[in-house]
């Protein structure tokens, strides 16, 4: 699993051949002089994760890897195109991995239905528990409830 | 010498937790029976014993004993003094053996000063107690032996990861475990309570100062690990959603949502069975948590296949903890009735929602946590992340975080809503009023998600003060200014974390010494970039000075270091700290030009996240403190009247007073 995904990390040339051997690309940690396409930027990369490292985002990371695909969301950002549109790209060349975002597919749809589920049972617990008039049996309230 | 006492000490301790469990199984058939007697004292000992072989393993490191190949693989002798001891638990081994050690010892604890419940219960409990420990102590000294000696000992130990070699080592691990074990302690008094039949306030009021303890400590721990993460990592950011996070994260959730049970049982004998659950649920997620960041299946659910000794170890313990655990609640549920009833609108009709809430968010996170794993041992690897975690976290949390506003205000088992109109229209008018503000004060698009925070967290600020109104503060008890400090703690963290996703600015700038940037109101200047040199490592520092307006101009130092033993490169930020936010400075490499990478962030507010975290934790220590303080009133009333009732009897029956004359 590991190997096909540095398989598909070098058959990005440019950006992956690059490591340690060369300075981090341009934009590795250059802003875009636009602030709005800056903040879209940003935004995308918080959701897309460094590869390299354990649990990071490429934009918490200090990896050549991350610091490239900085590169490559910024430069994309700027040339116009839209956030999910970089994403696409990047899922197409390492696999759904790379996005913190997950999207409903055939392998992820317990992430979205579960929550609904818990939903569900949240609403009958809170009815069926709560629902009940106090009817009954001794109403002690003890002494430290006041206090 | 030194090792073998201390794996010695730790052997002994795994028999009497043995004895332990034994003597209190026995005496749930025949209170007589010889073992009986020896729960308690085998409790302490084994408290004892366990401290004595933690305190070994400091001894090894302390001195750099190299032929202890824990020490050899995880020390250095040239690592400062503070960082040889805090290696001790920065590793696999010796972070069990201070599991261990702090279960021990809170065993030892109850079994010394806990004289409440009756005699068969705790028996039972301490049982209980020895049942985990058991397991512990052989997953210690069957796979993971901290006291392990090299055939000849090596000239130089590989040394310590330099993120770890941080103060936040040395309080991060041991505060977590004292949450997890803390909640052992809570299951133990839950399984005790369920085999004998004792669900009731009394049971509660003795698990609460566990549990409310074990929650201070979970507080405290993440607290200090996001602050940690936050300044170490060089990046600004304080939450990643990361396993390993997460794993402390779902124990709190549960602690949080269990204290607030045992309470609603100690003051209106409700929610028996729910509170029992929720002390098994608790558990269960520390175990998890442990599984998780000790089994290396984080690294790769792989990689765990292929050495899956200890992370077996750990799946078997946990299957047959949680299992036990959740088998027994089974059998004995339907012998613990529900308790007493309430209405909706209630104090605990509030509690039991956001009960409910807390529960559903730690399904959340499990889940966000448990999947990418489970597809992954399928060999579809997904990403699980905060565009998942937030938005699906607040569907439960938002709701949550309105009921908790209002909650402490309405009566214990019936209340009217009309009653408290009043402060909810406060509360929404605050709520509504700071949102409204927010959207036409700011120049960016502030996210829904930060705006509904920022709106909340006033409201909740003001609302987490009312239980005080129409009260005498000075008579007012601590456990309600805990809960204060508790509610408002949770509003200022919300806005600092409200307010660091909605307005931080960023800043990446490459300049040459002399040169000026600006961020956030701050005029910057890179006054130099100089080599400087530490005990285990070099690094180049930057000088960088920061002046807001008119104000004093203040110096900041942030380092790129150079360690040598492990070799890794790493960067301390700088952090200058004003009462409305941070500005957060890191150096990175330099250009071919002579420029140098500066990374400079004004975060206005983060240090909310942390002071919230902070005041949480101090009111559950205030209301530890306050229960505690009444509990012993209490029983010393208690005390008295039967005293005085004994007095009468004995004096009537020995014929002082005619019967009758009294009443």
């Amino acid at each position: 699993m590991r190997g096909w995904v540095t398989l598909l990390a070098a058959s990005l040339a440019v950006p992956v051949a690059a490591q340690d051997a060369l300075p981090p690309a341009p934009y590795a940690y250059t802003q875009l002089d636009d602030p709005a396409q800056e903040a879209k930027a940003v935004e995308l990369m918080e959701t897309l994760r460094c590869l390299k490292c354990q649990s990071q985002s490429i934009a918490d990371s200090d990896a050549p890897m991350a610091g490239d695909m900085r590169h490559q969301v910024r430069t994309r950002i700027a040339a116009g195109q839209e956030p999910e549109q970089i994403r696409q790209w990047l899922i197409d060349r390492y696999g759904d991995y790379v996005s913190y975002d997950p999207r409903i597919t055939s392998s992820t749809w317990p992430l979205f239905v579960i929550p609904l589920i818990l939903l569900l049972i949240a609403g009958v617990l809170l009815a069926r528990r709560v629902g009940r008039k106090s009817t009954g049996g001794p109403e002690e309230i003890f002494e430290e409830a006041d206090s | 010498m030194s090792a073998e006492l201390g794996h010695a000490a730790l052997w002994m301790a795994a028999a009497l937790a043995i004895l332990q469990l034994l003597g209190g199984a026995l005496a749930q058939r025949d209170a007589q029976a010889p073992l009986a007697a020896l729960v308690r004292p085998a409790a302490m000992l084994q408290g004892f014993l366990a401290v004595f072989s933690f305190a070994m393993l400091l001894w090894v490191f302390a001195i750099t004993d190299l032929s202890v190949k824990l020490v050899a693989t995880n020390s250095h002798s040239m690592k400062p003094m503070i960082f040889k001891l805090s290696g001790a638990w920065g590793n696999h081994e010796g972070s069990m053996l201070l599991w261990v050690t702090v279960m021990a010892l809170a065993g030892a604890l109850i079994a010394w000063l806990e004289k409440r419940l009756p005699e068969k219960t705790m028996q039972a409990t301490l049982a209980s107690q020895g049942f985990v420990a058991i397991g512990f102590y052989a997953f210690l000294l069957l796979s993971s032996n901290p006291f392990e000696r090299l055939a000849s000992p090596v000239a130089e130990g590989n040394g310590l990861n330099p993120l770890l070699q941080d103060i936040g080592l040395a309080f991060h691990p041991p505060t977590l475990y004292m949450g997890y074990v803390g909640l052992s302690v809570a299951f133990s008094f839950a399984v005790g309570a369920m085999l004998t039949r004792q669900v009731n306030p009394e049971f509660a009021r003795v698990m609460r100062p566990w549990v409310l303890g074990a929650w201070v400590f979970l507080t405290l721990g993440i607290t200090a690990g996001s602050y940690w993460a936050y300044y170490e990592l060089g990046w600004g950011g304080w939450w990643f959603w990361d396993p390993v996070e997460n794993a402390s994260l779902m124990p709190w959730l549960a602690a949080t949502a269990l204290l607030h049970s045992a309470s609603v049982l100690a003051a209106r004998d409700a929610l028996r069975a729910w509170t029992i659950m929720l002390g098994v649920v608790a558990f269960s997620m520390s175990m998890l948590g442990t599984f998780l960041v000790r089994s290396g299946i984080l690294t790769s659910v792989h990689a765990f296949a292929v050495d899956p000794e200890r992370g077996s170890f750990i799946l078997a313990l946990l299957a047959i903890y949680i299992g036990g655990a959740l088998l027994l609640f089974a059998l004995r549920a339907g012998s613990v009735s529900e308790g007493q009833r309430f209405a909706a609108v209630s104090r605990e009709g509030a509690l039991v929602f956001n009960n409910v809430m807390l529960c559903s968010i730690l399904g959340i996170v499990l889940l966000g946590t448990l999947y990418p794993l489970l597809t992954e041992a399928f060999d579809v690897r997904v990403s699980v992340g905060p565009p998942y975690f937030n938005p699906v976290g607040a569907i439960f949390t938002i709701p949550m975080l309105l009921v908790m506003a209002v909650g402490p205000l309405l009566r214990w088992r019936e209340d009217n809503i009309e009653r408290v109109r009043a402060p909810i229209a406060i509360v929404v008018a605050l709520i509504v009023t700071t949102a409204l503000l927010v959207v036409l004060a700011s120049t960016t698009d502030v996210g829904v998600l930060p705006l509904l925070g920022l709106a909340i967290a006033v409201g909740l600020s003001v609302a987490s003060f009312l239980p005080l109104r129409g009260r005498n503060l000075l008579r007012t008890p601590l456990s309600i200014w805990g809960m204060v400090l508790a509610h408002f703690g949770i509003a200022v963290s919300l806005f600092g974390m409200a307010s660091e996703s909605a307005f931080t600015e960023e800043k990446l700038v490459a300049i040459s010494p002399g040169e000026t940037s600006q961020i956030g109101g701050f005029a910057i200047s890179l006054e130099s970039v100089d080599p400087i040199a530490g005990p285990n490592w070099t690094a180049m520092e930057a000088r960088i000075t920061a002046r807001r307006g008119e104000g004093a101009v203040e110096v900041l130092r942030p380092q790129s270091r150079h360690f040598f033993a492990p070799v890794q490169q790493t960067t301390e930020s700088a952090l200058l700290t004003r009462w409305d936010g941070q500005l957060y400075a890191v150096v990175g490499a330099p250009s071919p030009d002579g420029r140098w990478q500066l990374r400079l962030w004004w975060k206005p507010f983060v240090t909310l996240i942390w002071y919230g975290g902070l005041l949480i934790s101090l009111g559950g220590a205030l209301a530890i403190v306050g229960r505690l303080v009444s509990d012993i009133r209490r029983r010393r009333t208690q005390a008295r009247d039967d005293d005085e009732r004994e007095e009468l009897e004995s004096l009537r029956q020995s014929g002082a007073i005619p019967a009758g004359s009294t009443t």
